[in-house]
């Protein structure tokens, strides 16, 4: 006699979706990891190499090249997107007819496929004749970020600084609006100021929302592949390779499979080793 | 400390209210004495809130004008006015300690961190929080966090006036019993005004000195617990308050003798002729009818035991009466007679009490 | 429709919920669930309804073993406390919709949301939205929605609760009379023991995940088993006290005792604690009773009761007397214990004597 209440059946349901998943991901992951331990001189033939090619990647120099521009890369990014963020949030209004606009316009950058953002911003930053370029060198600004490596790191942030922070405040807006009038009454009853207001009641109410949109931000912006390659194409040099550009040069550009396989899964290890220490960094005293 | 006056206030939440549904507050006219005790009572939607947030501050009323003494603070932000309020769930703030949330209004008022710590500390005793002051405050229980929000107003040494919210709505209800045991415990050692908003009139009753029963955005009385209970001045009033509320019986007028069941009834009020057309009522309560061996003739419908004492049910024809009976008394079973007890009975013309007048 | 409950224990997330429970409920009448928040009254709920399944032990109706079934095909109705209703259906449509569940032609629908709709004051607003409804009226909907189902068993969880207390005090007086004609078991908890007594029935005292007693409800009022049951049943809450009994006397304190009688009296000797509910603690002159003279702590006159707190040799005791009685706080005031109702507890707790 089953003793169940609980209803099996919806696994079945489910069977489709883990195919395709597996079809999709897993195997072409666990091809992956094949050829990161394999070697091949073309010919379809492939010899072990164990973890030579992983030693490789871990001390080649342009390895670590590049993960120090991903690493900055990320770190300017996120230093600009998540206070700009919650700034534009905290000055949305919250009720009205404006409100609906602001978010109206605040969605529209997020709505743009990405390589179309990485050509607007390449045509808008063109020193001879995109309006940015051109408006900044009539200024007196030597500014060409087709050859200067600091304007193209400039223009790379700009970049993803307008692309990127409508989601922070997107978030920051919805985590805001969830906080119930009472608390800013009382707060206005004990005399606050703006800033105690926004240390005391605001941030810690958004902090659900906030490790959200830091979480997804970084592992975007570590993994950023379109804007940069369609803006700057890596350049000038390799100023501006970072770390997934790298990747795709050697694994497609060099076929170099055993080397980009492994440097491939080392990513996917950085990126979650780095998520998973922000995650517990963030959540801290959460559990209670 | 300070009288509060609220003069003629009136409030509509519509930009341009046209009728008379659209005003949430239609015209009320207070006074509140220093250090006194005062619940606002009323059903939802009778516009207690409202004009507990205008006395408050946090609201601007659409006309009127709000005095603490003689001052007049209608334009003033709640911070000037000297107030602290009780929400109806507890606020606190959750990144900070016990102790922090208690001492956040004095260190925004620049008072000097020596000052502070005997004075958190005493408020602290005062709530029986004394040993969860180093304790983050989001961990503490409902009850808990009410009374950290009740001590942040207490804390301040320079509040007029502490504005309660129907602030026992998230308390568990047998822990409700000793919060309201304390908030009243409070008052009668502090001696600050205190004002309640409810809609549980045993809560009303219990803590305030004076209640003011509002419905319909209007005040329908204001008086001491016994005067709402033993003269209410509208049947809404005798309806609202006591559980069961005050048996409502139509009746005649008969040269200023009130009759039912065609019989005399003795009323402690009278008046000799109603207008034509007028609804005339008898009020009493339940716990002014007694069984008698003559009276009114009823028909026992129905007994309910409430532990305490039974409520019964009788019907006189189509009218209800109801009456309380001692837990231990023995019931008729089926037909017998009631007689009501002469000074607490009312005549009541078109709700209003006969002889007082409409407010 | 009876429903048994057979040696069920709940547990989850390491804890146990409900620990071994058997009960048996009948019909045609309330049976009340009363408890303090987080006592278990509603997981007992789910797990009558089948919403959760029980870690072992078997739920029966009328003598069909229904434990793995799944609460569809249970014929079980359930008013929640906050209003459930779906949100973007009439009223009409919300009542009807478990006929529809059911494949019932439209006649005989609208014949009987017809019918609960006037019984339940819900006639005019049948083609309105729950939102535009008071909070009452939403409640009304959602009974309606669980009365229409004839079901074999209604769940109530504490369904006033989120009501004006004047509104809880009209829809508690017709639920009785919209469940009398009925043959399905009620369930109803709350955690107000007034509310238990109001609406009769039979109640069952439910205090950390287990049933303490269950009976008639002035069985369980006036003789419960144990001092956790007292407690439960008390609002105001009980007052409670440690008394020594030798030969004849019992003494409370140095100069509060009195005489032994009835059963009491039968009683070894030794100490007990007894309870004594504070509507039996009357100011003087009373009923007659136990005189004690205590100082005043907090007096809260309502108009139509009296309830005082006062300083029993350390103990705080409660008092509760109709109409008005004026009392200052610091002041000493004399008050009779109407020992005769006292209930004696045993040092386990359970109940001894009265």
């Amino acid at each position: 006699m089953s003793t169940r209440t609980v209803n099996q059946k919806a696994w079945w349901l489910v069977v489709p979706v883990l195919v395709l998943v597996g079809f999709n991901a897993i195997i072409p992951l666990m091809t992956v990891v094949n050829y990161s331990v394999q070697e091949t001189f073309g010919n379809n033939r492939f010899f072990f190499e164990g973890v030579k090619w992983f030693e490789m990647v871990i001390h080649s120099a342009r390895f670590h090249d590049a993960l120090k521009r991903q690493l900055l890369f990320t770190a300017i990014v996120l230093a600009i997107e998540v206070p700009l963020g919650v700034a534009v949030a905290l000055a949305m209004p919250r009720r009205g007819a404006w409100a609906s606009v602001c978010l109206v316009l605040m969605s529209m950058p997020l709505l743009i496929p990405w390589n179309v953002v990485g050509a607007i911003w390449n045509i808008f930053a063109l020193p001879d004749i995109g309006m940015l370029g051109w408006t900044l060198n009539k200024a007196g600004v030597d500014y060409n970020f087709t050859r200067q490596p600091v304007a193209a790191w400039a223009t790379l942030v700009a970049m993803d600084v307008w692309h990127w922070t409508s989601l922070v405040a997107l978030l920051a807006y919805a985590g805001l609006s969830a906080i119930p009038d009472a608390y800013y009454q009382a707060a206005k009853i004990d005399g606050a100021s703006a800033w105690a207001v926004f240390r005391h009641v605001q941030l810690p109410k958004m902090k659900h929302v906030l490790t959200i949109a830091v979480l997804l931000r970084f592992m975007d912006s570590f993994m950023i592949y379109t804007e940069p390659f369609v803006l700057t194409g890596g350049g000038p040099g390799n100023a501006t390779t970072l770390l997934s550009i790298d990747l795709v040069k050697i694994a497609l550009g060099q076929f170099d499979l055993g080397p980009a396989g492994a440097m491939s899964l080392i990513y996917f290890l950085i990126i979650l080793l780095l998520s998973w220490m922000f995650y517990r960094v963030m959540t801290l005293g959460e559990a209670e | 400390m300070a009288r509060i006056r609220v003069e003629q206030v009136r409030h509509s939440y519509v930009p341009r209210p046209t009728r008379e549904a659209d005003w949430a507050l239609k015209e009320v006219d207070l006074e509140w004495a220093d250090g006194g005790a005062y619940a606002l009572l009323g059903p939802s939607g009778c516009g207690k809130t409202t004009l507990l947030n205008i006395v408050s501050g946090l609201l601007h009323p659409t006309a009127g004008r709000i005095r603490f003494g003689d001052a007049d603070v209608t334009a003033s932000p709640p911070g000037e006015r000297n107030i602290a309020q009780v929400f109806q769930f507890p606020v606190v703030y959750d990144t900070m300690t016990v102790y922090d949330n208690l001492a956040f209004p004095l260190r925004n008022r620049g008072v000097p961190e020596a000052r502070i710590d005997p004075r958190v500390r005493e408020i602290a005793a005062l709530l029986d929080l004394e040993a969860m002051l180093p304790q983050r405050a989001a961990g503490l229980t409902a009850d808990g966090k009410q009374k950290i929000s009740l001590g942040r107003g207490l804390v301040r040494s320079d509040v007029n006036v502490i504005m309660f919210d129907e602030p026992l709505t998230v308390i568990d209800p047998h822990l409700k019993w000793r919060l309201r045991s304390k908030l009243k415990e409070l008052h009668q050692h502090i001696g600050l005004t205190m004002v309640y908003v409810t809609h549980d009139q045993t809560e009303a009753m219990t803590f305030a000195d004076h209640v003011v029963v509002m419905h319909e955005g209007t005040v329908v009385q204001v008086g001491t617990p016994v005067e709402l209970f033993e003269r209410p001045r509208h049947t809404f009033v005798g309806h609202f308050i006591g559980s069961p509320g005050m048996n409502i019986l139509p009746c005649a007028l008969d040269n200023g003798v009130a009759r039912f069941a065609g019989q005399p009834i003795r009323t402690a009020n009278a008046v000799a002729r109603a207008p034509a057309g007028a609804r005339t009522e008898l009020g009493v309560r339940p716990e002014f009818v007694r069984f008698a061996s003559a009276g009114i003739p009823v028909r026992v419908a129905a007994v309910s035991d409430a532990g305490r004492h039974q409520i019964v049910e009788t019907r006189h024809g189509d009218t209800i009466i109801r009456l309380l009976v001692d837990e231990a008394e023995r019931v008729p079973a089926d037909s017998a007679h009631v007689s009501f007890d002469a000074a607490f009975t009312q005549l009541y013309v078109d709700g209003w009490l006969a002889g007082a007048g409409a407010a | 429709m009876r429903l048994a409950l057979k040696q069920v224990v709940r547990r989850a997330g390491g804890q146990t919920h409900v620990h071994e429970t058997s009960i048996e409920l009948r019909s045609g009448g309330f049976n009340i669930l009363l408890g303090t928040t987080l006592a278990g009254k509603t997981t007992l709920m789910q797990l009558m309804a089948g919403l959760l399944p029980p870690t072992s032990g078997e739920i029966w109706f009328d003598g069909r073993n229904v434990t793995g079934v799944p609460v569809q095909k249970r014929n079980v109705a359930m008013v929640f406390q906050q209003f459930i209703n779906y949100p973007n259906l009439s009223v009409y449509e919300n009542i009807a919709s478990p006929l529809r569940v059911a494949r019932l032609d439209e006649a005989t629908v609208g014949e009987r949301v017809g019918r609960i709709a006037d019984l339940l004051q819900l006639a005019p607003f049948l083609r309105r939205r729950p939102s535009e409804l008071s909070g009452g009226q939403q409640q009304r909907t959602a009974l309606a929605r669980a009365l229409v189902k004839d079901a074999d068993l209604v769940l109530l969880d504490e369904p006033l609760a989120n009501l004006d207390y004047k509104l809880r005090e009209g829809l508690r007086e017709e639920l009785p009379r919209l469940f009398a004609e009925r043959p399905s078991t009620v369930v109803y908890a709350t955690s107000e023991p007034s509310e238990a007594l109001l609406l009769g029935g039979y109640t069952a005292t439910v205090h950390e995940g287990r049933i303490t007693q269950y009976g008639p409800n002035g069985t369980v009022y006036r003789h419960p088993v144990d001092l956790t049951t007292a407690r439960v049943f008390s609002d105001p809450p009980i007052n409670t006290a440690e008394v020594i009994k030798r030969g004849d006397t019992v003494r409370l304190s140095e100069r509060v005792s009195w005489t032994a009688a009835g059963n009491v009296r039968t009683l070894p000797d030794g100490a007990y604690t007894i309870g004594l509910r504070p509507h039996h603690v009357l100011p003087a002159p009373g009923r007659g009773g136990v005189p004690v003279d205590c100082r005043v702590l907090i007096a809260e006159i309502s108009g139509s009761e009296s309830v005082v707190h006062f300083d029993l040799g350390g103990l705080t005791w409660v008092s509760l007397s109709h109409g008005v009685h004026r009392f200052k706080v610091g002041e000493t005031a004399r008050f009779e214990l109407d020992v005769a109702s006292c209930l004696y507890f045993g040092p386990d707790g359970s109940r001894v004597a009265d």
